[in-house]
């Protein structure tokens, strides 16, 4: 837990930069169309929640695992010229990341406001964990010291941290699908989520084993989709349609020692993640603790993605994880929601995009449920966490939203994480 | 000229220009591990690195191992992504702490060397034998063949040593 700070002093450039527009395709196994189309469907969308025009944006930011179409014909395609552009390798953890390098960006006089995207026909084109043509490529070097071994996919790469949690903190299987149990119960009442089926604790642990100690209900869904957000300054962020998330701290990449995606097994405790280090930054910079935070968005790559971040940022004591996800505090109507559209275990897999559009909405009190939109446009929230959709009134906007936290991973060496409160 | 060659239908490959891993391998095909030694603070480091991790010198020798150790920890595959090595789940992917070195510079830190769970000639082991490894299981190091100065280091169970009672996942 974090105490001692100051919450006065204006560091870090927190609190004067903003999300003013959040965009997104729809959400399929099946786009039919290109990462090019997916990129500007998606900041198209972007740019009409925002109510801004393609001559007042002037970066343009964008991060893949070469999977996607850069920023230049994305940029060409919606008429937008650049001042600014940059585009990034890498998947989980790079959206947090990205804000605080467009606010830098912005800061030293690159750029005025800068749109990030993120394009993935990540079920048709190309599939996470080097299946289809990638498990085709040679494997050289230092890869003979994992790949040769049938170690290729996340949750291949992963399973190591996660049992040896299970081992170091008594951690259940059953507390463990309780991540699960709440985001699809979040994802019933999320209109665009891919899998909207309420699942139970017994659903998962007799789903097959894909890598002990994770079962398919354990892991993410894969999507095609395109993702979009636009930051600019505080004092920009007033000229636009919506109430602005105000960016309070970001943490881009920290890791922990030996960050090589499985060298990091050398540096003990394995079942500690980089989240340990992420929260000496997160924290003091944002000028609040997880105990103030209304909402989080733990990535949810896998259950113990989820679980494993809430604990080593400090969101329960150490070693007492496995009660924090299981006592129904995750779940909306609980104290701290996390994931309330349902996730990549159950909404959409975007690398982190979702969780942190859906923060932005849940800020703005907007969130897109079952809930009536009334003469004016705007939703009529019942707050009835109970009743599933798509019946009419199923909600999933938790009420008096001021502040929350977005906690990416790559993999266990390397985290990110966001913190905004409403403008 | 790199080395090649082809397991379980992966093409593995190490080129000219990676020398540390040209040694390692060999070292390995010749059923005689070896890692590197810096010369500035006397650590091993595992596996091959450009600089040592303890104090950025990049002045090593390579010495002789002993490959024994305990699971640190295992996953283990049920759903497997190379089509040659589906027939062959469950199969264990471990990490080793070898008893070389375990808990130096700092208590938490061992050489932890990555392998499956093989049988005594280095095959993928079968699942009655996959069953009974688990943290705490003291295995030792065998290697698998496949091609000239390509062998892979692999780890199977270590009948000489007293065996502790493993921990198991808890569904098993």
């Amino acid at each position: 837990m974090t105490t001692d700070v100051d919450t006065t002093a204006p560091a870090f450039l927190r609190d004067k930069y903003a999300i003013i527009g959040i965009g997104e395709t729809e959400y399929t196994r099946g786009s039919g169309v290109t990462t090019r189309k997916l990129a500007t469907w998606a900041i198209r969308n972007a740019m009409e929640d925002a109510g801004i025009g393609p001559g007042e944006i002037d970066g343009m930011m964008s991060y893949s695992g070469n999977d996607s179409t850069p920023s230049p014909p994305v940029a060409a395609d919606l008429g937008i010229r650049l001042n600014f552009y940059t585009d990034i390798f890498g998947g989980g953890s790079s959206i947090e990341n990205l804000v605080g390098l467009a606010i830098g960006a912005i800061e030293a006089g690159m750029c005025k406001t800068v749109v990030l995207y993120r394009a993935m026909n990540g079920f048709t084109e190309v599939r996470i964990g080097g299946t289809g043509a990638r498990a085709a490529a040679p494997l050289a070097g230092d890869r003979l010291h994992n790949a040769a071994y049938g170690w290729f996919s996340a949750g291949q790469n992963f399973s190591q941290t996660f049992m040896r949690a299970m081992h170091d903190y008594n951690l259940t299987p059953e507390q463990l699908a309780h991540v699960k149990v709440a985001h699809s119960r979040h994802a019933s009442q999320n209109p665009k989520a891919y899998y909207k089926n309420r699942m139970s604790v017994d659903d998962v642990l007799n789903s097959r084993m894909i890598v002990k100690p994770l079962h398919l209900l354990d892991c993410c869904v894969e999507t095609d989709n395109g993702t979009a957000i636009i930051v600019t300054s505080a004092e920009r962020a007033y000229d636009y349609k919506n109430t602005p998330a105000r960016v309070l701290g970001v943490v881009g990449r920290c890791c922990k020692p030996g960050n090589d995606i499985t060298l990091h097994y050398q540096y003990g405790p394995v079942s500690r993640v980089a989240a340990y280090y992420a929260k000496d930054i997160i924290w003091p910079n944002s000028g609040h603790g997880p105990e103030e935070m209304d909402l989080t968005g733990s990535y949810d790559a896998f259950t113990f993605t989820t679980a494993l971040q809430l604990q080593d940022y400090g969101f329960c004591p150490p070693g007492e994880i496995g009660g924090y996800i299981s006592d129904g505090t995750i779940q909306l109507g609980g104290a701290r929601p996390n994931n309330t559209s349902g996730g990549h275990l159950c909404e959409v897999y975007t690398h982190g995009m979702n969780m942190v559009i859906e923060n932005v909405r849940q800020l703005r009190g907007t969130v897109d449920d079952y809930c009536p939109v009334d003469a004016d446009g705007v939703r009529q929230h019942t707050y009835d966490y109970e009743t599933p959709g798509p019946t009419e009134g199923a909600c999933r906007q938790k009420q008096d939203v001021n502040l929350t936290a977005n906690l990416g991973w790559a993999y266990p060496a390397a985290a990110s994480a966001l913190v905004m409160r409403k403008g | 000229m790199p080395v090649e060659g082809e397991y379980f239908g992966m093409n593995l490959r190490i080129n000219d220009n990676d020398g540390d891993n040209l040694t390692y391998f060999q070292h390995c095909a010749d059923h005689d591990f070896h890692l590197q030694k810096c010369n500035a603070c006397s650590l091993l480091v595992y596996p091959p690195r450009t600089a040592c991790p303890w104090c950025a010198a990049a002045d090593f020798d390579w010495v002789p191992v002993e490959g024994k150790g305990a699971v640190h920890s295992y996953g283990e595959v049920h759903h497997a992504i190379q089509p040659q090595l589906q027939e062959k789940t469950p199969y264990q992917i471990l990490i080793v702490d070898l008893d070389t070195q375990l808990g130096e510079p700092e208590p938490e830190i061992a050489l932890r060397v990555t392998g499956n769970t093989a049988t005594p000639d280095g095959d993928l082991a079968p699942p009655d034998v996959v069953a009974k490894v688990g943290i705490g299981t003291r295995m030792r190091m065998v290697f698998k063949d496949v091609a000239p100065g390509l062998s892979l280091p692999m780890w199977t169970i270590d009948e000489d040593a007293d065996q502790p009672e493993p921990w198991r996942y808890p569904q098993d």
